[in-house]
């Protein structure tokens, strides 16, 4: 036999069509993943769109200078890395909250009905939720400003007040995600063993106690897996969220303006490619050393869950 | 001491239905919202703001937008084809890679599993896939450029690996192998009819990702007959705002005989029909996935 019995060729022969099958997904993610990694050069060079990326005029770090030096770098960092972490505290702690009182319902109907209405924001795009924004919040007609006049209470200007936004960004996120947070939950509730329970029962624990020092511990695991994969994408806004609800509104900038935004808006709005890639770059590295770092940590605290 | 247990366990259960019918309402309230103001008088929307139930009843938003259908159903077709064909290719792919990744005799099963998992780590950002899609692929206004970036995530992968992992014992892959049929053979005819349930929830995935879509249309897309129906909506959103402006601005009410408001929210209503429509039938699959993602594998 000329191919050696464990050597790559011989598998890829004796395999072929298990590689042929994988070969979409691995051209996918060689195209539009992998092959955009050159263009990371793009961030140290000054853009010029009729040159080719390797003719560009090399930089260095100019472009993180400006970034840096301006203050937008630190302020982009803060605000993502802070609207991240309150998404993921509040989301996961307001559905374990849901998921565990549902549970704890009965009647069938009620807690189908409940729970696809509280599953639905998510089925609606983002351009919907920025009419609902507008519909509640514009100034003349918005139903907060029409119910604040019809009690004689004056008005609200919300687009105009910047730090209001730090409390509507995450209540709408929570009204888009909190159904499919809970939906989790629930399931892990539904695996929990009833001798668990009855056990409790007959140990005369109320119902607090029981989901108090039952359920709520039983969904540990759930919320650390849930807890660490969202830590994985901590740098990653989400941008759809942030970019329908504020725009290109510049007066609310300060308090919601995120890495990705900024990424967009330097690349679609003001056309400033050096900055768009300076940002975009320092968003990858910074979120894959942090990924490194979390991960890291917990594996040496509990090696099952490692992400990987 | 049964008694007392009663009076908390009632205790409890008033909290519970508290908590999650406010929680229900608070979800609902702004689909509420929307459809009233689609159904509202325009002027009545203006001077009185919105309500719950139309102060003044009126169609003239709809009768706007059917008036001149050609645009949305322009639009409507475009994100049609782009959710038909991409969850199609992107369910033929994902479910070929899972079936794969998952097959124990695949000697590089872990390593391509971790060559895909890594794109979710590190990428090279959102300006070199731009520049790589618009300049060096030419993807600018083709159907290719709203449908490729969609077709699957890792996550995706992932979740159909453990769908095909849950669903087809090894046995059966075996026996099917001894007795003649080759892997494609086996996936098609046998892996793919005892995943049905996972290959749902995978393509509901990817179909809803389609249908909200409008970042690719804005990133790539000028010709406006290639607009997708969400990125339509976002248009005559910011249009109609920048009309209101500068109506206000000048002091002369451009917008004065359009029924600016209401067209706006009969639109957002035109746009998100289908999901509405559907929502009830597809919802369970969604839990079903879910349910199983959620189990580390």
């Amino acid at each position: 036999m000329l191919i050696r019995r464990r050597g790559v060729l011989y598998e890829l022969v004796k395999n072929r069509i298990l590689f042929l099958m994988l070969l979409p997904a691995l051209l996918f993610f060689l195209i539009n993943n992998y092959a955009p990694m050159v263009g990371i050069y793009y961030a140290f060079v000054r853009f010029d769109f009729n040159r080719s990326l390797w003719n560009s005029e090399f930089i260095g770090l100019e472009n993180f200078r400006f970034l840096w030096q301006s203050g937008i770098l630190s302020k982009l960092t803060v605000n993502t890395l802070g609207y991240n972490l309150v998404f993921i505290i509040s989301s996961n702690v307001l559905a374990i909250v849901c998921a565990v009182l549902l549970s704890e319902i009965q009647l069938k109907w009620f807690k189908k009905l409940t729970q696809s209405i509280m599953f639905l924001p998510y089925f609606v795009s983002f351009v919907i939720l920025s009419v609902i924004v507008y519909n509640v919040f514009n100034y003349e007609s918005g139903f907060l400003n029409t119910t604040l006049r019809s009690f004689g209470l004056g008005e609200a200007d919300v687009y105009n007040t910047p730090w209001v936004w730090i409390l509507l960004i995450p209540l709408f996120y929570l009204w888009k995600n909190i159904g499919y947070s809970m939906v989790i939950y629930l399931a892990a509730i539904t695996g929990i063993s009833d001798e668990y329970y009855e056990a409790a029962k007959i140990d005369g624990a109320n119902i607090f106690q029981r989901a108090r020092y039952i359920t709520v511990p039983m969904l540990k695991s759930t919320f650390i897996v849930l807890l660490l994969f969202a830590l994985g994408s901590i740098m990653k806004g989400q941008f759809d969220l942030f970019y329908q609800l504020v725009g290109n509104n510049g007066i609310l900038y300060n308090t919601t303006d995120i890495l990705d935004t900024y990424v967009y808006r330097s690349l679609k709005v003001t056309f400033d490619m050096g900055m768009a890639s300076a940002a975009g770059l320092y968003q990858s590295l910074f979120g894959f050393v942090l990924i490194m770092v979390v991960n890291t940590i917990i594996r040496k605290i509990n090696e099952d869950y490692a992400l990987f | 001491m049964k008694i007392k247990d009663d009076k908390y366990t009632g205790l409890f259960k008033f909290i519970a239905y508290a908590v999650i019918i406010l929680t229900s309402l608070a979800c609902l309230f702004p689909f509420l919202l929307i459809i009233s103001a689609s159904f509202t008088d325009n002027a009545s929307i203006i001077r009185d703001g919105y309500h719950f139930i139309p102060k003044k009843f009126s169609l003239e938003g709809y009768n706007l937008v059917l008036k001149a259908p050609d645009p949305v159903l322009k639009a409507y077709g475009v994100t049609m084809t782009t959710t038909v064909v991409g969850t199609i290719l992107g369910l033929f792919f994902i479910t070929m890679a899972g079936y794969v990744l998952q097959r124990k005799d695949f000697k590089y099963r872990n390593f391509f599993s971790f060559v895909i998992y890594f794109t979710t780590l590190f990428g090279g950002g959102l300006v070199p896939w731009y520049m790589l899609l618009t300049k060096y692929l030419d993807l600018v206004d083709t159907y290719t450029v709203l449908i490729f970036p969609g077709l699957m995530t890792p996550f995706l992968i992932i979740l159909m690996k453990n769908f095909i992992r849950s669903a087809v014992p090894d046995e059966v892959s075996e026996s099917a192998k001894i007795d003649g049929a080759n892997d494609f053979k086996i996936y098609y005819s046998i892996v793919l009819q005892l995943s049905m349930p996972g290959i749902a929830t995978v393509g509901l995935f990817l179909a809803l990702a389609y249908w909200n879509d409008w970042f690719l249309s804005s990133l790539f897309i000028n010709d406006p007959k290639l607009y997708q129906l969400q990125f339509y909506l976002y248009n005559i959103i910011n249009t109609i705002a920048f009309i209101t402006q500068m109506g206000a601005g000048s002091g002369v009410s451009l917008g004065g005989d359009i029924p600016t408001e209401t067209t706006k929210m009969a639109m957002s209503l035109i746009v998100t029909g289908p999901i509405l429509l559907l929502y009830p039938f597809v919802q369970r699959y969604f839990v079903k996935g879910l349910t199983i993602g959620a189990v580390k594998g």
